[in-house]
């Protein structure tokens, strides 16, 4: 058996995971890349997405939304904004979702401020949907 | 002689006081748990976030295409001051050691000539400001009605004044809160912003023995994303430490205050006892001098 990962997922609210895993595949901003232990250090700002960890056959998923993933010797480490276990995620709730931001935009009218920011949600949760698939 | 009905009416008052000083210490010290729980959760991510900055800007530091948000606007003559209170009174000296901390600010920046504005979250604070600095209040945000901090409020402020930084409003953000140092004492503090204060923490690059640290975009890409999101996170920080300094500051106020309760009503049944006694006393001697005298 090859040598585990280290891998942390951190939220500003707290330490969501911090596990020894096989491997990890994150949505890097260039494209996804999968990490397993002795990877080469890097740093990269990551994209709404699925992060997939592979851990004794099991597979995982988290949506994380903003942040980055920083490669060490140590392990990886993934700094996101927000993140949710694809088990909290619900299929209905995710469309009714982006049904109000979509009319969150044709609210804000001239705000472009609130405009922006509803884009932005919708932006995030289209990606959640088609990350689910 | 107070009579002895207005001092069991004395007395009732204060133990009603004493009940309720002695509630809001057990809520704030429930709080405080919570609170100091929120701020252990969200260390690692300012920690990690703090050392991947200092490293990047250690790299990025003299480089010509420098953002501003790490090595200013090269001018330093509009400053904005962020204090950060509470909503609520009745914790000791927490908001007004914080507010005389930014007043003190205010002033020595006053006299060296800058120009200030402020950005004021928390009511206390916008109340004991709005007195003498009114005219330089330039925004406001509350945080009424939040019960347990979400890293959203800080992303709330922290866009804010990104956005009045990116439309050239000021070239100094200073941040003012209480760091938490122990439930009897939170420190006022004054924390640079922008820009970003990097000789404050400098750790020294991490060693990947000679392995050559990859970016993705690149280093400037990263640092872009990377910066704003840091001051969120700071702001967050602090917030969470201020929620925990105000609840550690409610629970002493208040301890002293239940205890000072209680000193008045032993005072106050010791006088009460006192003057039934000489009631009493009196009244003996009536009846005797009376008797004696038939």
């Amino acid at each position: 058996m090859a040598d585990k990962l280290k891998f942390e997922l951190v939220t500003p609210e707290r330490l969501l995971l911090s596990e020894e895993v096989d491997m990890v595949t994150v949505p890097g901003t260039e494209g996804d890349f999968g990490v397993l232990a002795g990877h080469a250090p890097v740093m990269s700002a990551i994209r709404p997405g699925m992060i997939d960890v592979l851990n004794d056959g099991k597979r995982s998923r988290i949506l994380v939304y903003g942040g980055f993933a920083d490669v060490t010797p140590a392990g990886l480490t993934v700094l996101a904004e927000q993140a949710v276990a694809e088990e909290d995620l619900d299929r209905a709730s995710l469309d009714q979702a982006i049904l109000d931001a979509e009319e969150d935009i044709g609210l804000a009218g001239p705000d472009q401020e609130a405009a922006q920011a509803a884009r932005e949600r919708l932006d995030h949760l289209k990606a959640a949907r088609d990350a689910l698939g | 002689m107070a009579g002895l009905k207005e001092l069991k009416v004395r007395i009732a008052s204060v133990k009603s006081t004493r009940k309720i000083t002695k509630a809001m210490q057990l809520v704030a010290a429930a709080k405080l748990r919570r609170a100091q729980e929120a701020a252990v959760a969200a260390r690692p991510y300012s920690d990690r976030m703090d050392a991947v900055i200092a490293n990047l800007a250690a790299t990025m530091k003299g480089a010509a295409g420098a953002p501003p948000l790490l090595v200013g606007t090269g001018s330093d003559k509009v400053h904005l001051l962020l204090v950060l209170t509470a909503e609520r009174g009745l914790c000791g000296g927490f908001n007004s050691s914080i507010v005389r901390l930014a007043r003190e600010h205010v002033e020595r920046l006053k006299a060296e000539g800058k120009t200030v504005k402020l950005f004021l979250v928390g009511k206390k604070g916008y109340d004991a400001l709005k007195r003498n600095y009114a005219n330089l209040i330039v925004a406001r945000g509350d945080l009424v009605g939040v019960r347990q901090l979400a890293f959203k409020q800080a992303a709330d402020i922290s866009q804010r004044v990104l956005k009045m930084f990116a439309d050239g409003e000021f070239d100094v953000c200073t941040m003012f809160y209480a760091r938490f140092q122990s439930v009897v004492s939170q420190k006022p503090t004054a924390h640079q912003l922008i820009p970003v204060d990097v000789a404050a923490r400098e750790g020294g690059a991490p060693d990947f023995g000679g392995a050559v640290y990859e970016y993705e975009p690149d280093e400037e890409g990263i640092l872009k994303a990377l910066l704003p999101r840091n001051i969120a996170s700071q702001i967050f920080r602090a917030l969470l430490e201020n929620a925990a300094s105000e609840q550690g500051a409610r629970m002493s106020a208040m301890d002293n205050a239940t205890r000072n309760a209680g000193d008045m009503i032993d005072g106050l049944t010791l006088k009460f006892n006192r003057t039934r006694q000489a009631q009493i006393t009196k009244e003996l001697i009536e009846i005797i001098s009376g008797a004696e005298a038939v």
